[in-house]
């Protein structure tokens, strides 16, 4: 109940207490739109991405003098979603988003599902019409509690202007406790022009949300026990460790055992690809040695990871010779997919903590046991021990390394393209991409090295994400430099976005990889529909260009032409010869938006490939290329 | 497939009932029956629900519910230790012949009469699925005219009770 007198409760987002650290709230009188940014203030938000309308119009005018929170103006409600994910994803904090009723609703449902299929911790305060008005029909009216239900962690419909400040520090608590997630506050517009008691801190009333964060010390003692005992385990390692910030204690796991380590797309940057133990990417376009590691494996300790059909491929085939340590902080993902033999339910970051401690005592014990009983050999447990599995993990990754051939015809090659923007961009440059093939070959010839630094949306899998997540990690980590890769489909989605960033100054660097096509679809057009092209073809030319035709990229629109007219510098690279100096070009210009566009070739393919439906035991290193994994020890 | 019956304590929220049968229908969970009301908490409404599920799916039906911030406990009923009943109201066609008839039906079913007219009587009854399922077999060769059952619901035996500790959480919060 809202008291008079709240006390203290530990907010999401413990920022500087506003008056001077007092305990108790004194009570103050305001509308509930000023309620609504003073709670914004309270909770920590720093930014705002969003559009005005009839029904949050009250909110915009307290927000107009708010020093603490800055709204970024956007141009489409969709590119204020998916900036507000980029914000959060570099950030670690909550992104906000704001739109009114109606139309403007309803153009956030695309990110908001985005942000739940990731977990991302997203706050959407949306106007609705006043009370009285909800359900006749009411002009740019729409139900976006029930249209937004299967698509957010939680949602909320305001209709008292008392209700606003409880109601947003429950959802900022709700958005990034436990398994984040996008929180959607309705608000009709009578409450934000309604007078309200404003107090704080406010003490969330959620009595059946209660996320358990601590790991069960038998389960911890029973995965300890496994590692002890296996001979071929892998690390599954997913977005659950980045959302923890257990990247640290997970190094110390990895180093501890020895295991291989493969990062989920959603995982990249959870453990440095750099690491001599990483094995690179599972699924779909995983690596050979990561997919076959997860294939042959007898043991999988899965870290924040859902057995996403993308990784596991026909999931009644994959890893059939392991024992499955799953470790979730949402109970509900383990045994969804894949049943766990030792389920473990907790925030990552603890339960990696505690295997450590575990892990420790298992071995420590294993070679007591081993130096009494003096039997030879394989005595040694921990850092190390698993050499015959590192043998065949290591020919795996010498036989089929990542790879690409360049293009006969002397033009661009898109993998290329990508590898040296990762080469020359400075160090600390957060990456954000579409998706398609341009996101598999980004996941793949990027080295990432730390957590936040690889933007993307994996689980909905949305075209037009890169360039307002780019903007929202922008806005979040202006110190850092961010390269949105992007393609030429997916940026003709959502590239009135950079307005946004050229009028607020703020200079995202986008790469299209431009091949005139869509070029995944494409990709699965040649592999299983007879190379039948249909409605795949961007580019103005030719459906299907005869010969070795030079690429001609999409050129209706032209986006050089394009990036001047949005008030940011626009560049073509067509030659492989000046593809060094383009990029060195867009890296050095930091006062405005650089848009390049790079005219690469349309044939080329992401490799490795497993077929959708089909077993990862089918993985196909290149087009034909099925590896030979020699004997299998099983 | 198999019928398992759960109770479900919720926040008596608006859309509460939205959220859980929405959820149902997305993740392709099978309601036999559901049935809704408060408790001795004002604040806190039951659901039963019967689901149509194998073990491992009745696992994630119960996880996938827990996980909605209205729900505050999910238990589920074993039949061998709970009480379950549904209503039934029924009119069934009925002349000066079989009105005796079927009177007696009712009472061999401590059924209740309580609507006649000179073509029907609208008998209620209550019971257990398979008691009431009884019941209008027989009432059928009489021509039943109209039919309303609500859905199953279930209490445990015994000096238990399930919602003590949910309302404990709810004082607390409040």
């Amino acid at each position: 109940m809202m008291t008079d007198q709240a006390t203290g409760v530990p907010k999401p987002q413990p920022r500087p207490p506003r008056h001077g650290g007092q305990q108790t709230a004194t009570v103050e009188h305001m509308t509930g739109a000023q309620s609504l940014i003073r709670s914004l203030e309270e909770v920590g938000a720093d930014t705002v991405f969003g559009i005005p309308g009839g029904s949050i119009l009250p909110a915009y005018d307290p927000m107009m003098d708010s020093s603490a929170v800055r709204h970024v103006l956007v141009r489409h409600e969709q590119g204020a979603g998916h900036a507000a994910t980029g914000y959060a994803q570099a950030t670690g904090r909550v992104g906000v988003c704001m739109a009114t009723s109606g139309p403007g609703a309803t153009n956030l449902v695309t990110p908001l599902a985005d942000a739940h299929m990731d977990s991302v911790p997203l706050v959407a305060i949306t106007g609705q019409v006043a009370a009285h008005a909800i359900g006749t029909d009411a002009f740019q009216e729409a139900d976006i509690c029930g249209i937004s239900m299967p698509i957010t962690k939680h949602n909320f419909l305001v209709t008292e202007a008392d209700e606003i400040p409880r109601t947003i520090a429950e959802a900022f608590h709700i958005a990034s406790t436990g398994r984040p997630g996008p929180v959607v506050v309705d608000i009709a517009k009578d409450a934000l022009q309604g007078s309200a008691a404003f107090s704080w801190p406010q003490q969330p009333e959620l009595p059946g949300y209660r996320p358990v964060t601590k790991p069960h010390a038998k389960q911890i003692r029973e995965a300890a026990k496994l590692f002890g005992a296996a001979r071929r385990p892998v690390l599954y390692v997913g977005g659950g460790v980045l959302k923890a910030g257990a990247t640290a204690e997970l190094k110390v796991l990895a180093e501890l055992t020895g295991a291989p380590v493969t990062t989920t797309l959603m995982g990249i940057g959870a453990f440095p690809d750099s690491h001599p133990q990483h094995l690179g990417m599972p699924g779909m376009h995983g690596t050979v040695a990561a997919v076959t590691a997860l294939q042959k494996a007898d043991l999988i300790v899965a870290l924040g990871a859902r057995f996403d059909d993308r990784v596991t491929g026909k999931l009644d085939s994959f890893a059939p010779y392991a024992k499955v340590v799953h470790a979730d902080v949402d109970p509900a993902e383990i045994g969804k997919n894949r049943v766990a033999d030792v389920p473990i339910v907790g925030d990552a970051r603890e339960v990696i903590a505690d295997l450590v401690v575990g892990v420790q005592a298992e071995f420590e014990s294993l070679r007591e046991d081993g130096s009494r009983e003096a039997s030879a050999g394989d005595s040694d447990f921990g850092a190390g021990s698993y050499q015959d599995w590192w043998t065949q993990l290591n020919r795996w990754r010498e036989a089929y390394p990542l790879g690409y051939d360049l293009p006969e015809d002397g033009s661009l090659s898109p993998q290329q393209v990508i590898e040296r923007i990762g080469q020359l961009a400075p160090e600390g440059t957060l990456y954000a991409a579409g998706v398609g093939q341009h996101q598999m070959w980004a996941a793949h010839f990027i080295g990432y090295e730390e957590p936040g630094s690889w933007l993307n949306s994996g689980g909905l899998g949305t075209m037009g994400y890169a360039v307002p997540a780019a903007l929202g990690a922008q806005v979040g980590r202006p110190d850092r430099t961010v390269w949105a890769i992007d393609g030429d489909g997916c940026f003709q989605m959502t590239n009135q976005e950079l307005v946004t960033a050229a009028l607020n100054n703020v200079p995202i660097k986008v790469g299209i990889i431009n091949n005139g096509a869509l070029g995944m679809v494409r990709q699965w057009q040649t592999l299983f529909y007879n190379q039948r092209y249909s409605n795949t073809v961007l580019h103005g030319g030719d459906a299907e260009p005869h010969g070795s035709s030079r690429p001609q990229g999409t050129r209706v629109p032209d986006f050089v032409k394009l990036a001047e007219a949005m008030g940011c510098v626009g560049i073509r690279c067509t030659d492989p010869e000046e593809l060094d100096a383009v990029i060195e070009k867009a890296n050095s210009i930091n006062d405005r938006p650089v848009i390049v566009d790079f005219i690469v070739h349309q044939d080329a393919m992401v490799w490795p490939m497993v077929a959708a439906g089909t077993s990862n035991d089918e993985v196909m290193a290149a087009r034909g290329v099925r590896p030979d994994f020699g004997d299998s020890d099983d | 497939m198999s019928k398992h019956t759960l109770s479900v304590l919720v926040e008596n929220t608006p859309g509460i009932l939205a959220r859980i049968a929405s959820l149902f229908s997305r993740r392709g969970f099978n309601i036999d029956s559901l049935a809704v009301g408060v408790t001795e908490h004002p604040d806190i409404s039951r659901i039963t629900i019967v689901v149509n599920v194998e073990d491992l799916p009745l696992e994630q039906v119960t996880k996938q519910l827990n996980k909605l911030v209205n729900v505050l406990k999910i238990v589920e009923l074993d039949p061998a230790s709970a009480v379950q009943r549904e209503l039934v109201l029924v009119k069934v066609r009925s002349d000066n012949g079989t009105r005796s008839q079927i009177v007696e039906i009712v009472q061999l079913f401590r059924a209740k009469t309580v609507d006649v007219s000179p073509e029907a009587v609208t008998i209620e009854a209550t019971g257990s699925s398979d008691k009431l399922e009884a019941l209008l077999r027989m009432l059928e060769p009489y021509g039943i005219k109209e039919l309303v059952q609500s859905g199953t619901i279930a209490i445990g035996r015994g000096a238990r009770s399930i919602t003590d500790r949910s309302l404990r959480a709810l004082e607390r919060s409040a």
